[in-house]
């Protein structure tokens, strides 16, 4: 589809990371048609370190040449730029607008939880992929606490419909959503369920029916490569510490 | 203000973050009641309305909690009439959003590792590096936010603004406690008159706490986080 009305769309990001699918879930949400660029995170483009001087990072959307970036600002610029088309991501009434950023900003700050080694991910210097026993303990307890806020919040956003945007998807649905493909990565590695139907089971059908949307199904990353993308990073990161200890 | 408003605000005076809302409020022209909480001892009010983090700012609204900072500051710009917080334009919007979040992440953190959360000297070393750096960006983003005028709200008081100049006082504490200038008015010299200007807001002046007092209050922290340390064996 040409860019026609919207204007050029243009979205730089990385195929795994969740942070640029949450921007992708949102466009194909909106109907807005637009350019991908997969970037080499190792090997940045001009057009990326131009646009995102501040911290070179992905995703950054470039609208009719003009560059926004961090996740949660590229979605609400994606809800007010393109009001006119598709459904809006945040609710009307300025509480629920409130709620919606109140736990759009809970997820952004819990997201190391639900992300399996983001430190990695986000490829930081000081990262190890090694955890002690207490540490990994400390993890799940604190993942454990936060999935079951979210349970609570999702009951009093939903209202009894499926979603945290309540009939259709929406903000805060995007903010969790673009992370399920790496909840399933862990997941699949220590063989647990983040989001379980026995104790969070409104959390659990969420899963269900996010990923099963006709504007999700498709844009998601097959949690397979992610696995193995996961696996090649701690193995490097492994590499990196046993060479930087010798 | 309109007879159905019911507006309080839980905080404390010295928090940046419950300092933002007082602004918020101010530049909207709303009274409130404001009740300063003692987080070693916190109200039940607090606590109801804050299940979630039990932390301050708090603003509630006809009986209805909102919180966190920047949440609160977008809902007081959206649920109630006067100038506006945010500008119209989307993209403009996105580019406050953006650099309020700079600050908070970039800035406020320096500071506090400088102050509190620097263990060693190289850790409150860096502190200082990055707060020059976080300054010496937000010198352009002021040149671009502001495109001539005196805020980055433009000609008046926005986002950024109000994020940034609630910690104004914990800035020059900062000068003070370490006896350097991180403030330079030749490196800086957008953000040292913005500095200047916002200071001498009526809205600034109810806000801000006076620089004294948020050293003192510094110093007693540290002391405290000093003895913890010192009586805390070794994990």
């Amino acid at each position: 589809m040409a860019g026609g009305g919207n204007g050029e769309v243009k979205l730089l990001g990385m195929w795994a990371s969740p942070f640029v699918l949450r921007v992708r879930l949102a466009l194909s949400l909106k109907g807005v048609s637009y350019e991908y660029v997969e970037e080499d995170l190792k090997s940045k483009s001009e057009l990326l370190l131009k646009s995102n001087p501040v911290h070179a990072k992905v995703p950054v959307l470039i609208h009719n040449g003009e560059p926004v970036c961090e996740s949660s600002v590229i979605l609400q610029y994606i809800d007010e730029a393109f009001a006119g088309i598709g459904p809006s991501l945040l609710p009307a009434d300025p509480h629920d607008r409130a709620v919606a950023r109140f736990w759009a900003a809970y997820i952004d700050d819990k997201v190391f939880l639900f992300v399996h080694n983001l430190q990695l991910l986000k490829a930081s210097s000081q990262a190890s992929s090694g955890k002690t026993e207490e540490e990994k303990a400390e993890g799940a307890k604190q993942a454990a606490a936060a999935v079951e806020t979210l349970e609570g919040a999702l009951k009093e956003c939903s209202k009894g419909k499926p979603f945290f945007g309540g009939d259709s998807a929406g903000y805060v649905d995007l903010m969790l959503g673009g992370l399920l493909p790496w909840v399933h990565v862990g997941d699949a590695m220590k063989g647990v369920k983040t989001f379980d139907p026995a104790t969070t089971p409104l959390l659990a059908a969420w899963a269900d029916s996010f990923g099963a949307l006709d504007a999700v199904e498709p844009v998601m990353p097959e949690v397979g490569k992610l696995v193995e993308f996961a696996m090649a990073m701690m193995s490097h990161a492994a590499a990196a510490a046993a060479t930087a200890t010798n | 203000m309109a007879g159905g408003d019911d507006l309080k605000l839980l905080g404390t005076w010295a928090s940046p973050f419950a300092i933002r809302v007082k602004l918020a409020l101010a530049v909207k022209g709303l009274s409130y009641e404001y009740a300063e909480e003692d987080l070693a001892s916190k109200s039940e009010l607090l606590l109801t309305s804050n299940p979630v983090h039990k932390k301050i700012p708090v603003l509630i609204h006809n009986g209805m909690p909102v919180c966190e900072s920047n949440v609160i500051v977008e809902y007081i710009d959206e649920a109630f009439a006067g100038p506006s917080i945010l500008s119209d334009d989307p993209y403009e919007r996105a580019t406050a959003r953006f650099w309020a979040a700079y600050v908070d992440d970039k800035l406020l953190a320096s500071w506090a590792t400088i102050l509190f959360r620097g263990k060693t000297e190289e850790e409150k070393s860096e502190g200082k590096k990055a707060l020059l750096a976080a300054l010496d960006t937000l010198e352009g983003a002021l040149a671009k936010c502001s495109d001539g005028k005196g805020f980055f709200g433009g000609d008046s008081v926005g986002l950024v603004d109000m994020v940034l100049g609630s910690q104004l006082s914990w800035l020059k504490a900062t000068e003070v406690i370490t006896g350097e200038e991180f403030f330079d008015g030749e490196k800086t010299p957008l953000l040292s008159a913005w500095m200047a200007r916002f200071s001498e807001l009526d809205a600034a002046k109810a806000a801000l706490p006076d620089v004294d007092s948020v050293v003192e209050f510094a110093k007693m922290r540290q002391a405290r986080m000093a003895a913890a340390a010192a009586t805390t064996p070794n994990s």
